[in-house]
């Protein structure tokens, strides 16, 4: 008999099965990786104490800091205080169970510290066909190498501190098909945003989607992160993607991939997972990237976005959509293109990664921001700003009069305190434009680091291709 | 958990659709370490002036709206962040239940395993319950049903082990632990 077509999906579903869902019962699933940070673990790491258990698997559990930490080398490095005491409070309490409970800790310190969702991939832990989970939505991001990734609650992070496992059950699927070449200027970002604008915030609630298609496959890494990266704003827990040769010259001769014999093994298996012709979906959507722009969101979450040259649309009798505007302090009707801006942040899970910070400079370079304009850029982990500082990009962001710090989630949602003042513009990287989630009363518009760039130098918002040769 | 099987109460009406987790809970809160006492900061940037005073207008701060224990919301409330300090701060300040066309998978999640019951209905029963803001519902999880003041019954869907867990009061982790011999089964023929 012929084997049944299956999704990736399916495929690492059924590998993970220690038990298969039931009428009555979820399916226990294994987790080959589980990433935890400062902000949703110690209330989990509390129940262990309390119930007097172990973390199962240290060797698959793995701590970082990067939402509360702060970005400024002195508090770091130079045996500053770390100003929000409560952040101070988390850091050392991550510090603390790590130490009590035998899990590795890339710490404040560390050279290999950095954004969770960034380290993964660029330590090559992150795998093809793993199941990885943290609590922490943009977990999706992960799904990029082929992994099946998805953000958990603390109450889960418990449970697979405790037992390497979680109940779940099977999501729907979705493939979310893409053809044609995106033009200049226009970025994986942009994709992004524009499926979100095409399925809406909740589209993909219930369902794991993949990306497919002639576009996702000539993505380099860094891109496809950024596509997955969102899919949660899309509602989806996971976005995945089918592991291939830029998958496998990604990860080859990372830290912790596997080398030797057990790399050839690897790949061998690795190239199962892609969906098998004529496996089903629950559900497709087309997309033609060939006639996207820069997309720059206008509203209050990520489904409210338009090309960089269209005007903020129009909505009678839509009270959201009205108080949305309010809070922005747009006019329907208006054309988005040369509102103003004050604050430029270039960091963050989706984009904080070396080439979007290439990106970002190849725009900057010899060129300044303008007055009046805070800029911050934020590599996404340590080694992401090694790399960078060796090519000089720091120069180039110094240069241009921006500021460049230690890695972190910073601005993506302040609780560093790298916060967009009151009533202020933002033109953000990052992945969420929710009312105060830059800080209380900040205005934040999404979009790629080209287009955060261009913005920066021209204090209003900028379609990059008018500042790209 | 404690277990949950029938309560009955009035509706608070927040109509806006897309209600994230931000709202629910700001970023700034989420520095503290323990799961209690964050009733106070549930949908604060609404809720409160910039100086600290509750804002008249907003709905939580009216009359009315005291002891409400079950929230009506629009399409698709809980999206964003998997945070789950957004239903420990609605379970804190006194709810027990949201009503929405549609809520978002990480935060029914989050909900379910805390006692805090995501009810998802047809566009019909939100769009009448939205409109009749302050009704007595009363919600059965044993049959998973709402009865509104209307004479209606609403059939909601929650999965079949949720709902056993919400019954009994069962927690979850309990049900993994009681599972290691099978988990060692598959640790040792994957070989991990």
């Amino acid at each position: 008999m012929a084997k049944l077509a299956q999704t990736m999906f399916e495929k690492v579903w059924r590998q993970h099965e220690v038990s298969a869902e039931t009428a009555d019962t979820p399916a226990v699933l294994y987790i080959d990786l589980h990433l935890i940070h400062e902000v949703t673990s110690p209330q989990a790491f509390s129940v262990l104490r309390e119930r007097g258990l172990p973390v199962r698997r240290v060797d698959r559990t793995l701590a970082t800091m990067d939402h509360s930490t702060p970005t400024r080398t002195e508090q770091i490095f130079g045996g500053a205080p770390i100003s929000i005491e409560s952040a101070a409070r988390q850091v050392r309490e991550l510090e603390t169970n790590c130490a009590q409970f035998g899990v590795e800790l890339l710490g404040l310190r560390h050279n290999q510290r950095g954004i969770v969702h960034i380290i993964g991939p660029e330590l090559g832990i992150t795998q093809p066909g793993k199941t990885v989970v943290c609590g922490d939505s943009h977990t999706s991001t992960h799904g990029a190498l082929g992994a099946l990734a998805f953000g958990i609650g603390t109450t889960e992070v418990g449970h697979v501190l405790a037992t390497q496992c979680l109940l779940q059950r099977k999501a729907r699927t979705l493939a979310l098909n893409v053809s044609g070449r995106l033009r200049p200027g226009v970025t994986a970002k942009d994709l992004i945003l524009a499926i979100i604008g095409k399925i809406g915030v909740g589209g993909g609630t219930g369902y794991v989607i993949e990306y497919r298609g002639e576009t996702i496959r000539g993505l380099d890494m860094d891109e496809r992160m950024t596509i997955c990266n969102m899919s949660i704003e899309a509602g989806a827990r996971a976005g995945m993607i089918a592991p291939d040769e830029t998958t496998y010259r990604y990860l080859a001769g990372r830290p912790r991939a596997p080398q030797g014999a057990a790399w050839e093994r690897a790949v061998e298996q690795w190239r199962q997972l892609p969906t098998d012709d004529g496996a089903k979906f629950d559900k497709e959507v087309d997309i033609d990237a060939s006639t996207l722009e820069p997309m720059i969101t206008y509203g209050t979450n990520p489904g409210m976005v338009i090309p960089i040259s269209a005007s903020i649309p129009t909505r009678a009798n839509d009270a959201a959509f009205s108080k949305s505007l309010a809070y922005m302090g747009f006019e329907a009707g208006a054309p988005i293109k040369d509102q103003p801006v004050n604050v430029v942040f270039v960091g963050s899970c989706t984009n904080g990664r070396i080439s979007d910070l290439r990106s970002a400079a190849n725009v900057l370079r010899g060129r300044k921001i303008a007055k009046g304009v805070q800029m911050l850029v934020i590599p996404g982990s340590q080694q992401v700003k090694k790399e960078a500082e060796a090519e000089g990009l720091h120069q180039v962001f110094i240069d241009a009069g921006a500021e460049w710090r230690e890695s972190g989630c910073s601005m993506c949602l302040g609780m560093n305190g790298d916060l967009v003042p009151k009533g202020q513009y933002s033109v953000s990287t990052s992945n969420r434009n929710f009312e105060g989630r830059q800080g209380i009363g900040a205005r934040t518009l999404l979009a790629s680091p080209l287009t955060a760039a261009a913005s920066a130098v021209r204090g209003r918002v900028t379609d990059p291709r008018e500042l790209l040769s | 958990m404690k277990p949950v099987q029938t309560f009955t109460s009035r509706t608070v009406i927040l109509p806006l659709s897309n209600i994230d987790t931000d709202q629910i809970i700001p970023a700034r809160f989420l520095t503290t370490t323990t799961r209690e006492g964050l009733g106070s900061s549930l949908f604060a940037d609404w809720r409160y002036e910039s100086h600290g005073a509750p804002k008249s207008d907003f709905i939580l701060n009216r009359p009315e709206a005291q002891g409400c224990r079950i929230l009506v919301a629009g399409h698709n409330f809980g999206c964003g962040s998997s945070r789950e300090h957004a239903p420990w701060a609605l379970l804190d300040y006194g709810f027990q239940a949201v009503i929405s066309t549609e809520i978002a998978d990480i935060f029914r999640n989050n909900s379910l395993k805390n006692g805090f019951l995501p009810i998802v209905v047809d566009e019909a029963t939100s769009d009448w319950l939205l409109a009749n803001p302050g009704v007595e519902v009363t919600v059965n999880v044993e049959d998973t049903t709402l009865a509104l003041p209307n004479g209606t019954r609403v059939k909601f869907p929650l999965e079949a082990f949720s709902r056993y867990c919400l019954l009994n009061g069962v927690d979850e982790l309990g049900f993994l632990l009681d599972r290691r011999p099978q988990i060692e089964a598959y640790e040792r023929q994957r070989q991990i």
